[in-house]
Formats: structure tokens, sequence, C-alpha cells
């Protein structure tokens, strides 16, 4: 599933022809999203107050995003004066620079890492690699991927694409000493997988994590984790090194409150998260000696000034959409060409990327706007809103072309038809003819130009030869 | 009651059966049914494949139609929900404030809403004597919140045989421009409605969106399964005495 590196990601629909055809792919996602959606819906609904949750948890977000110059510094001030650093970067490669500089400057050439969406997102692993340093995955399912030099499929669950055997032939391959006998019963594979780690941390000077909030207040990352792996690399190294995106900062600790009861329940299924570390710069004779917090931009001030997409800022990636999105649990996360698949990704990516491209303008399209995901996302984001917003911007970046794009000829002649009466019940005329003439026993088996995508498997009923605007001025006529 | 009638395009050309029925439905009722003469399309398909200038035109066409008009009747949940939540999102994208009151103005109602919030009936007096499931839209269920209306009308029509369907709230796969820019992941998801139905051994599958019905009735017509589709508005409109609409 890997494309070779340098290789730009195909296009959605191309992506999903190949990951649709993989049997395998679509038995371990749906098996995996149908069990976290049941797990889901019951941790939301025992609780008689989520939809104020979920109210709560927009509107904290929004305040902070229309006063995100404010809670930056204000958190930039927290941090130095509890012993950190604070660096700022306006795009992913800046960061890459930030952290790689970081590194050396402690002769390190190892670091393990706290799983994270951003440094996947910024290429932080490939930079470092370039710079002679091993960045080590730590998360169970992130060891999994980068074992497999694969890429990750799903927010939460990166590894979702592979069952468990197949994590056991991978174990076998890729992971040094991985007993000869391991078997696929999960918990010899994570047995395994701990016997391997455990030297890592042991050995481990420098660590790298994200941050799923950082509190202006206080000055204070927190991370949420199931497995305590990254616990292991918050407290052991003697450096720690946390990239976040600006987004991910909230005003107080009783905002973080609503939210470390949202993401839990809507993300796993769990009432509550099993390990939720908290740091506040440096603390003498306690954990890292070193803090660094690097403030990564990367596209989302450009996203903010988008009255319409800013909302996608909102997401605490919890993933319940990829969860319930039907396309998604049909194509897995890499047909999206981006760490941010599914329906967040489709909103996000074209975001950060911007749409000229045409792997990122294949996004936006890449949903039916059914809108079960934003039926029970925690922060509320309209994400159908936000898919047809950003096809219009993927349309006006064409509208100018010298050349106008097939689509767009037969668009604007199909709205120039139907914004006259007449011109509409001649095409209508027109049309019901040529599509009678196609037609046999009452039914369209093939569709000339790229309405045969329509045809390949679907038939197309004859239209009536009455349309019903004649069937009404004839009943009219006969009055 | 004067009720003004939005076919809709595609059900002008393609399902004009679906028009005729909400007429004899609805004249049944005792109420007045008007055809403006100068519909044509609401902008729909323009405006979730990003045409925002096309889809104003429309707008701005569909407003003259049915401005200062009383109640609006439509059997499609997706116009209705494009004339209702899409219209003024259309208006401010065009920077057209007079298109944003004009929208303000109109009272569409989906068929359901209508019969059952305006006129206050579920039970229509209709006769159909066949085995049948009902597919909740993805607009009508979601965007519009008809929630349980169409299944009150469904359970007061004598002889109706209703079978619930496994999975309904999950998309069919149209979506639109979707069933051909997305086309695979399409029939992929249309493949897993079908087997549901097909579970249910139901004669007949009823919406109130022909859009998704012809995607539905297009992958069931294929695999020739002998299940019909049908939009609501045609199982309520059939009586003993009317044959038409009858599988």
């Amino acid at each position: 599933m890997t494309a070779p590196a340098g290789t730009p990601p195909p296009k959605f629909a191309d992506a999903a022809r190949a990951a649709l055809a993989d049997t395998q792919l679509r038995r371990n996602l749906h098996n995996a999203t149908a069990t976290i959606r049941e797990r889901r819906a019951a941790a939301a609904g025992e609780l008689p107050d989520w939809e104020e949750l979920r109210a709560a948890g927009a509107a904290i977000k929004d305040r902070t995003l229309l006063n995100l110059d404010r809670y930056l510094e204000e958190l930039e001030r927290a941090v130095t004066d509890a012993g950190g650093t604070v660096h700022w970067a306006a795009t992913a490669a800046e960061a890459n620079r930030i952290v790689t500089r970081l590194v050396r400057a402690t002769g390190q050439r190892e670091v393990v890492k706290v799983k994270s969406m951003v440094t996947q997102e910024i290429g932080l692993n490939e930079a470092l690699a370039a710079a002679g340093i091993t960045a080590r995955e730590t998360d169970l399912a992130e060891l999994i991927v980068q074992l497999g030099d694969d890429r990750p499929s799903h927010i939460l669950v990166p590894a979702i694409h592979r069952n468990r055997a197949q994590i056991r032939e991978l174990f076998l391959r890729a992971m040094p000493g991985a007993p000869a006998d391991l078997t696929d019963e999960p918990a010899a594979l994570a047995a395994a997988a701990r016997a391997y780690l455990r030297e890592r941390f042991l050995a481990a000077e420098v660590a790298v994590s994200g941050a799923n909030f950082m509190v202006a207040e206080t000055g204070t990352m927190v991370v949420l984790e199931s497995e305590g792996n990254g616990r292991m690399c918050l407290t052991l190294p003697e450096t720690l090194i946390t990239v976040a995106g600006i987004e991910k900062v909230v005003p107080t600790w009783e905002d973080l409150e609503v939210f470390l009861q949202l993401l839990p329940r809507s993300s796993t299924g769990e009432r509550m998260n099993p390990y939720t570390s908290t740091w506040t710069g440096v603390t003498p004779g306690d954990g890292p000696r070193e803090f660094h917090l690097v403030l990564l931009d990367n596209g989302r001030t450009k996203a903010l000034a988008d009255e319409v997409g800013r909302a996608a800022l909102r997401c605490i990636r919890c993933s319940a959409c990829l969860n319930v999105c039907p396309v998604y649990e049909r194509t897995g996360g890499h047909a999206y060409g981006s760490v941010y698949p599914g329906p967040i990704g489709a909103i996000l990516t074209p975001q950060l990327r911007g749409v000229k491209a045409a792997q990122p303008a294949s996004l936006p399209f890449a949903s039916t706007l059914c809108g079960a995901c934003t039926d029970l996302c925690p922060v509320k984001i309209d994400i159908p809103e936000i898919l047809v917003h950003l096809r219009g911007e993927v349309v006006e970046a064409r509208r100018h072309r010298p050349v106008p794009t097939p689509e767009l000829a037969l668009m604007r002649t199909a709205a120039w038809t139907m914004a006259d009466p007449r011109r509409y019940e001649a095409a209508l005329r027109r049309g019901t003819r040529w599509a009678r003439l196609l037609s046999r026993g009452g039914r369209i088996r093939r569709l000339p130009g790229p309405l045969g995508k329509w045809s390949d498997a679907r038939d197309l009923p004859a239209p009536p030869a009455q349309s019903f605007r004649a069937w009404w001025r004839e009943r009219e006529g006969g009055r | 009651m004067r009720v003004e009638l939005f076919v809709a395009c595609f059900n002008d050309a393609m399902f004009p059966g679906t028009g005729r029925a909400v007429v004899r439905l609805l004249e049944r009722l005792g109420h007045q049914v008007v055809f403006p003469a100068g519909q044509t399309c609401c902008g729909q398909m323009h405006w979730n494949t990003g045409y925002r200038q096309e889809a104003a035109e429309l707008a701005r066409a569909f407003t003259g139609v049915f401005g200062g008009a009383g109640a609006v009747v439509t059997p499609s949940a997706s116009c209705a929900t494009t004339v209702r939540e899409a219209y003024p999102r259309i208006a401010r994208a065009a920077g057209d404030p007079g298109l944003a009151r004009a929208a303000e103005g109109l009272a569409v109602y989906e068929l359901t809403e209508f019969l059952v919030d305006v006129l206050g009936v579920t039970d229509v007096g209709a006769y159909f004597p066949h085995r049948v499931t009902y597919h909740p839209t993805c607009h009508s269920m979601r965007m519009l919140g008809v929630g349980d209306r169409p299944l009150r009308l469904l359970r007061a029509v004598r002889g109706l045989d209703l079978v619930a369907l496994p999975a309904a709230g999950e998309c069919c796969g149209f979506g639109g421009t979707f069933a051909v820019k997305n086309s695979d992941v399409s029939v992929a998801m249309v493949a897993d409605k079908v087997r549901h139905i097909r579970d249910t051994a139901a004669d007949v599958v009823c919406a109130v969106d022909n859009s998704c019905l012809s995607h539905i009735g297009g992958a069931l017509s294929r695999l020739r399964s002998g299940v019909r589709v049908m939009h609501l508005a045609e199982i309520l409109a059939a009586t003993e005495a009317a044959k038409e609409g009858t599988p």
C-alpha cells in the first residue's frame, strides 16, 4: 500500500478503486469500525448531558479560535515561566528544522516518539532520518505501521487495515527479538511488542510528542493515550520536544474538563481515558530536564481566515467521523492520501495543502454528504457544509482556466438551460426522445460519455414519453 | 387549502408518476393543487458540486416562481433541504441579500412533513396490498428530520405489510454527482443496501427521494431482482379503485 517516496498520491477515486478490491482490507475495516461505532454509541448514550457537552465543546473551541493570538501568547508566557522554551514554526519544513537542531544539540542519534498526528503531518520521521537520526514509534499501532514501512490509515487506530494474523507475520519478519513461537493472540502480540519497546524506553535520552490539548493559563501540555507507552516517553528521557498545531490551545483547566469527557467517549468509547499525562515546563529532579514546545501553523491561519472552513480547526482528532463514514468504511484511510483520512481529512487536508493540486482537490468530493459524521461529531463540525464549501473553492480555482474543464462547460450549459422554463422544456423533450432511443424493455443499460460510470453497474429507467408538465397541461386543457 | 406543487426537475422528466400521485393524493384529501409552469430546477446539483454562481442563478429563478406563494409541497426531501438549508448559504456565497430575503419568505415542505404537520393526517385512505420496506434517505432523515412521519403514513395504509430494513440509516451511496465521480465507492455502498433490502424479502422499497431510489433501483434492476422501487407518494395515492402505481 505504500507509495514510493516522492510520488504524489493518486486522486481519491483511483486510490479508492484499488482499496475496494482488497478483500482482507474490507473485512478488517468493517469489523473494526463496526465494533468502535457500537462502543461509542453506548458511551455517548449513557450521559444525560451529552448534547450540552457537545455544544460546550464547540463553543469553547470557537471562542478560543476567535482569540487565538491572545491565548497563544498567554501559553508562551506560561511555558517560558515554567522553564520551557517555545519555538514558532510557520511551515512543516521550519518545524522539522527546529526539531532536528534540538535533537542534534543533545548529541543523540535516536529519539522515542509518543503517538502524534502532527509529526506525521509534517513528515518529521523522514526529516530526522535524512539528518541521520532514528525516530522510534512506541505506540503499538504506530510501531506496527513503522515496522511494516507502511502508512497509518486511521487517526486513532493507525493499523486498522491490518488484522492480528497479518501483525504476527510482520512481527516475525521485522521486529528484532520476536519469539519464534509467536501466536496471533492479542496478549502474545502485545507481550512481544512490550519486550521490544522496554529496551527502547530505557535507552532513550530524547522524546518527541504531540499534544491533544495545551492549557494556556498554566502552560500545561496534555496527552491522552491508552497504553502507557506515551507516559514512558514523557517521563524517562532527559529532553522532551513537543510539536503541536496552534489550534490545540484551550484557555483553562475548566475548559479542558469538557474535552476530557468528550474525547474518550467519542474515540475509543471509554468513559475515562486510561493514561492522561500532563506536564508543565520542567521540574527539577523529576522527568525531563529540558522541555521545548514547537508551535506549528502549516496552513492553520489560512484555514482560520475562512469563515466557513475554520470550523474544521475545532477538531479534537477523536475519529468518530471515520468510524461512522460509509465511504471510509469501504476504502480505508490510505485512499485519502493524507495522515488525516475520512470526513475530517476531506475537509482538513484541502485547507492545509490548498486545492490547486489534483489530489487534495479530489478530497471534498469523496463524500455522499450523508451527514452521519456531523450527527455525532463531539465539537459539532458541520462537515457536509464545509465539504460543499470546499467543492466551491475547487470549482472557483479552475473556473478561469484558459480552456474550461468539460464539467464546467456541462454545468454552465445545464444552468443556462434550467434558468428558463422554455429552454428547459425544449431540452426535456430532446433528452426524453434521446434517452428513449437508448432504452430497451423500459430500461437503459448503457449510457454514453461520463454517464457510462453510472451504467457500468446500474440500469436507468427509460423516461416516460409524457413528462409531468405535459400531463398537467393536458389535464388543465381538458377542464 | 391551496397548495403549490414543486415537482422537481428529475421527477418531471424521469418519474412523472410521482408528481401525478402527489396531485391525486392531495386532491383526494380535499385540497387544490396548483403547478406553477415557470418552475424548473432548485439548483441542488450545482450547489452540491461546487458551482456557486450557477446555483445562485437557479435559486433566483426558483424564488421568482414560488416567492409569495403559500405552502409549496415537493416530493423530494433533498430539494426541500436545498431550498431551506442551502439557499441562505447560496445567497451568502453570492453576496446577494435580496436572494437571502426571498429564500426566507418561502414555505417549502417535503410531502410527508406537509401531510403530517400541516394537514395533520397520517391515514390518507390508501390501499396497497404488498410487502414494503422503507429506506430513510439521508436528506430526509438527517437534514430535514422527518423522523418517523413516513413510517406513520405507511403503517396506516391498508393491506400493506411493512418490514423493517436492516441498517436502514446507512447512506445508499447515491450522493448526486458522487454516483459518477466516485462510482466505485458508490456501487460498493449500494451493494450493501441491496443486500439488506433483499434480506427483508420485500416486493417494494420506498423512500421520499426518487434520486436515491433511481440509484438503488438501478442496481436492483441490473440484478434482475424483481424488487421494485417506488416513491412513498405513489403508495399513498394508491386505492382499491385507482390502479396506477401498483407494481
